[in-house]
């Protein structure tokens, strides 16, 4: 069966570079792999998400829902929604715990979820539910580097080690912010 | 890792990982296209960002983006009669701003071949429609091949590209969303010797100019080619039978193409059935042996497609005309008609006619309630505009929106943009509700791009006619929505161009401009321009700040983020800025109060103005 991750966050937040490494980190490491962005409209503020589906059973690159083994999430409200639409029975939901609100929480219409609620919502869904939020990030689109580094550190996609994740991600951030996303990467474990 | 230019440009063959868009630019620098035109549009403007990738010099081909569909399509055709293999690609409606054009094409000789590359949108991912564009193949005598993955769609290129030459030919490569957006792992070939530019065009080799005593002759001609492609279709390996490992008592078997054939593989295989898949890479014009052998070899046959009833019909009829007894399915329900193919609806299509190989999966959850939709950007000009002209607009107006980032407009909680046809339809589609209407304003929005793609006729009317009705040109210097291209005139391609000058050249007598930013005096010059009997244009300017920010961004990296922050002593909770000016910035609490998200805000100050009790000022 293949393995799927499905990743979710809010336009902007750099989901396509935290996607492109891992799918790139997976093929390196032997896995075969096919992905796929989702954007369009979404690209101004809305949710986006990336598909990687690793296995020999997977012809087409989007995840089913509710057939995700690992949901990664850069924002807490997609993080529930990415887990309520895709995660699997018994999958596991990793999330970057910072609070975008949309429109209709800032109207005051919609409440927007605490950390507990997402953690119980998991719980229900039959997965289990890890945050990470790093203080003194200097540009919150190095967000991404700290979730790749605790997907690394938890081994979270079997096959892939965190070695191979870290060597792709140092050929793909652009030099200047190397350094500071190579130890975001490291700092989780 | 290859870099992108890396992936245009290294000469010997090598397998990487690649998004279709990219695999598909490199397959066109592979096959020699030497003139690649397009407009951008979902889901293929990665196509460009990959054509662009190396440095002019080191292409081997030449690409432009073009004012429209119709422009570059013409560009790429014009390129082709002088012997240049060309391509042109554009989103799904691209086809039909570029249709006048296109259903000559097979009329004539394009010695240089042409592939026209269609990036449909099933699901309306990115789009105004869905529209299937397999029917315009049929209308305009064009084959149509359609891969279902990156390495189809870079193998089928280079073969449409090469056969289009060989035929001197138009061909459609129709990709879908996510064919266009998916990655995987592509084995590439090396590239061409250089081009020979010598232009060849020969007006011998037409005739192409069809009056009507060529028509026939070149109608005719177009014919034979279809019967030609139809031929070679019946023999190509792009046609294939995948067997099912299973057998069953009845033989069943179902027929598909592109990436919903690849759904049906997979859930045919998922479910163990004992389903045979004729996959079809060269779907139309439809190889009919290698169909109705298909279809008499089998007892029941399901068509899934995607979208439109449109091999389905065909089949049909095929089987019907050489009286196949086979029992054929198909989708059911106007539901099966909408949105993209998954593994998971082509097992609940086929659950329809075989609910015993099929069994139902698991049940949905209930997703969260706070639905996230797309919105403009902290510090766009938009939404400051958006701001200022609701407050200026009258009781029972009228507002017409476009398309680019400013549609969003119309999402809570400004409402405005009412009604939204297609590019460039705002100013006429607002001429139309201006007639003989005495009592209702009517005011519509354009974008910069898109003024210059499909509204420059609409003005000139509704000048020339001096229709009441009040036009803001939403002007952000580029074309945002689709990943900030150029646009005519903002001084990237040629040279700047003012459109102040040109609205008045075309017959525009009331005019005015102002900065998006500066609310009280935008929202002045609406009211004046609405008092104004006839047509009046109001320019509401500045620079997209997204594509602002990330410039200055890069040219400086260490630059320090600035923010704006609200006054708790002096905020009095009206929400303005978080509701109603609704930057995605501000952060209502549960509490009630109202903070800043500095991960978010540009400190752009665009919000400073909106709020009563002057609570939000720069944080220092
Ligand atoms: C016929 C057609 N071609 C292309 C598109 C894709 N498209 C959507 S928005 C947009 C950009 C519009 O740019 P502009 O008018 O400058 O508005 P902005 O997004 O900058 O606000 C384009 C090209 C389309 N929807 N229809």
């Amino acid at each position: 069966m293949a393995f799927n991750i499905y990743i979710c966050g809010v336009g902007g937040q750099g989901i396509g570079l935290l996607a492109a490494v891992l799918a790139q980190a997976a093929a390196r490491a032997g896995l075969q792999t096919r992905a796929c962005d989702t954007h369009g409209l979404a690209q101004r503020g809305g949710v986006v998400s990336s598909h990687i589906r690793l296995g020999a059973d997977a012809l087409t690159p989007l995840v089913p829902e509710g057939g995700a083994d690992l949901v990664l999430a850069l924002e807490r409200l997609e993080a529930l929604r990415g887990a309520a639409q895709y995660l699997k029975k018994g999958g596991q939901v990793v999330y970057y715990n910072t609070a975008y609100q949309p429109v209709s929480v800032r109207t005051g219409e919609a409440a927007y979820p605490s950390e507990e609620e997402v953690h119980l919502a998991v719980l229900g869904f039959g997965g289990k539910a890890l945050s990470v939020n790093l203080a003194n990030i200097s540009d919150p689109r190095m967000q991404n580097s700290a979730l790749l580094g605790k997907v690394a550190a938890l081994n979270a996609v079997p096959g892939l080690p965190a070695a191979v994740i870290e060597e792709v991600l140092k050929e793909m951030v652009p030099p200047a912010a190397l350094e500071e996303n190579l130890a975001l990467f490291r700092s989780p474990r | 890792m290859l870099s992108l230019a890396g992936l245009m440009t290294e000469k010997e063959g090598f397998s990487a990982l690649a998004m279709g868009n990219h695999a598909l630019a490199r397959a066109m620098a592979e096959a020699g296209t030497a003139v690649i035109t397009s407009y951008p549009g979902s889901p293929t403007p990665e196509i460009a960002e990959a054509l662009l990738a190396p440095p002019e010099k080191n292409r081997g081909y030449r690409f432009e983006f073009a004012v429209n569909e119709k422009v570059a399509l013409e560009i790429a055709a014009g390129a082709s009669l002088n012997g240049h293999p060309a391509a042109v690609f554009f989103k799904s409606v691209g086809l039909n701003v570029a249709a006048d054009s296109l259903i000559q094409l097979p009329l004539m000789e394009l010695p240089g071949g042409m592939v026209i590359i269609l990036g449909d949108d099933p699901g309306a991912n990115s789009s105004q429609n869905e529209q299937d564009n397999r029917w315009f193949a049929r209308m305009a005598y064009i084959p149509v091949f359609e891969p279902g993955s990156p390495a189809e769609a870079y193998v089928m290129y280079k073969e449409a590209a090469a056969l289009a030459r060989e035929r001197k030919a138009p061909v459609f490569l129709r990709l879908t969303t996510h064919v266009c957006h998916a990655r995987e792992t592509v084995k590439f070939g090396p590239l061409p010797a250089a081009h020979d530019w010598t232009p060849r065009f020969d007006a011998a080799a037409g005739p192409y100019v069809p009056i009507t005593t060529a028509v026939f002759p070149l109608k005719k001609r177009a014919l034979e080619k279809l019967d030609a492609w139809a031929a070679y279709g019946e023999k190509s390996a792009l046609n294939a039978v995948y067997k099912a490992s299973a057998t069953g008592t009845r033989k069943l078997g179902a027929i598909s193409s592109g990436l919903p054939a690849l759904c049906l593989l997979e859930a045919v295989r998922a479910a163990g059935a004992p389903v045979d898949i004729l996959k079809l890479g060269l779907s139309w014009p439809l190889p009919e042996k290698l169909a109705a052998d298909f279809l008499a070899s089998h007892d029941e046959v399901y068509v899934f497609e995607e979208l439109d009833r449109v091999m389905e019909v065909e089949l049909k009829a095929l089987a019907y005309g050489r009286g196949i007894g086979c029992v054929i399915h198909s989708r059911r329900g106007h539901h099966e008609l909408m949105g993209e193919a998954t593994p998971e609806r082509a097992r609940a299509s086929l659950a329809g006619a075989w609910p015993n190989l099929f069994p139902a999966s698991e049940q949905r959850r209930t997703l969260p309630p706070a639905p996230r939709l797309p919105q403009m950007c902290p510090g766009c000009g938009h939404r400051s505009a958006f701001h200022a002209i609701k407050q200026a607009l009258p009781p029972g107006a009228i507002t017409v929106g476009d398309i680019g980032c400013h549609s969003l407009g119309f999402l809570p909680p400004y409402g405005i943009g009412e009604v939204l046809l297609s590019m460039g339809h705002s100013v006429s589609t607002a001429s139309g509700l201006a007639l003989n209407n005495g009592s209702r304003k009517v005011v519509a929005f354009v974008g910069d791009s898109t003024f210059f793609h499909a509204a420059m006729p609409g003005v000139v009317n509704a000048a020339s006619r001096d229709s009441d009705v009040t036009l803001v040109l939403l002007d952000n210097g580029t074309t945002a929505m689709t990943g900030h291209q150029p646009r005519p005139g903002n001084g990237e391609i040629g040279e700047k161009l003012s459109l102040p000058e040109l609205l008045k050249t075309l017959g525009v007598k009331f005019l005015r401009e102002c900065d998006a930013y500066d609310q009280p005096k935008l929202a002045a010059q609406l009211k004046e321009a609405m008092e104004h009997q006839g047509f009046a244009v109001v320019i509401a300017r500045h620079p997209c700040m997204l594509k602002f920010m990330r410039d200055r961004r890069r040219a400086n990296p260490g630059l320090k983020p600035q923010h704006v922050a609200v006054d708790q002593a002096k905020c009095a909770r009206h929400y303005i800025c978080a509701a109603e000016f609704a930057c995605p910035s501000f952060v209502r609490h549960a509490d009630g109060s109202v903070t800043v998200n500095t991960e978010l805000c540009i400190g752009d100050g665009s919000c400073v103005q909106t709020c009563p009790a002057q609570a939000i000022g720069r944080d220092k």
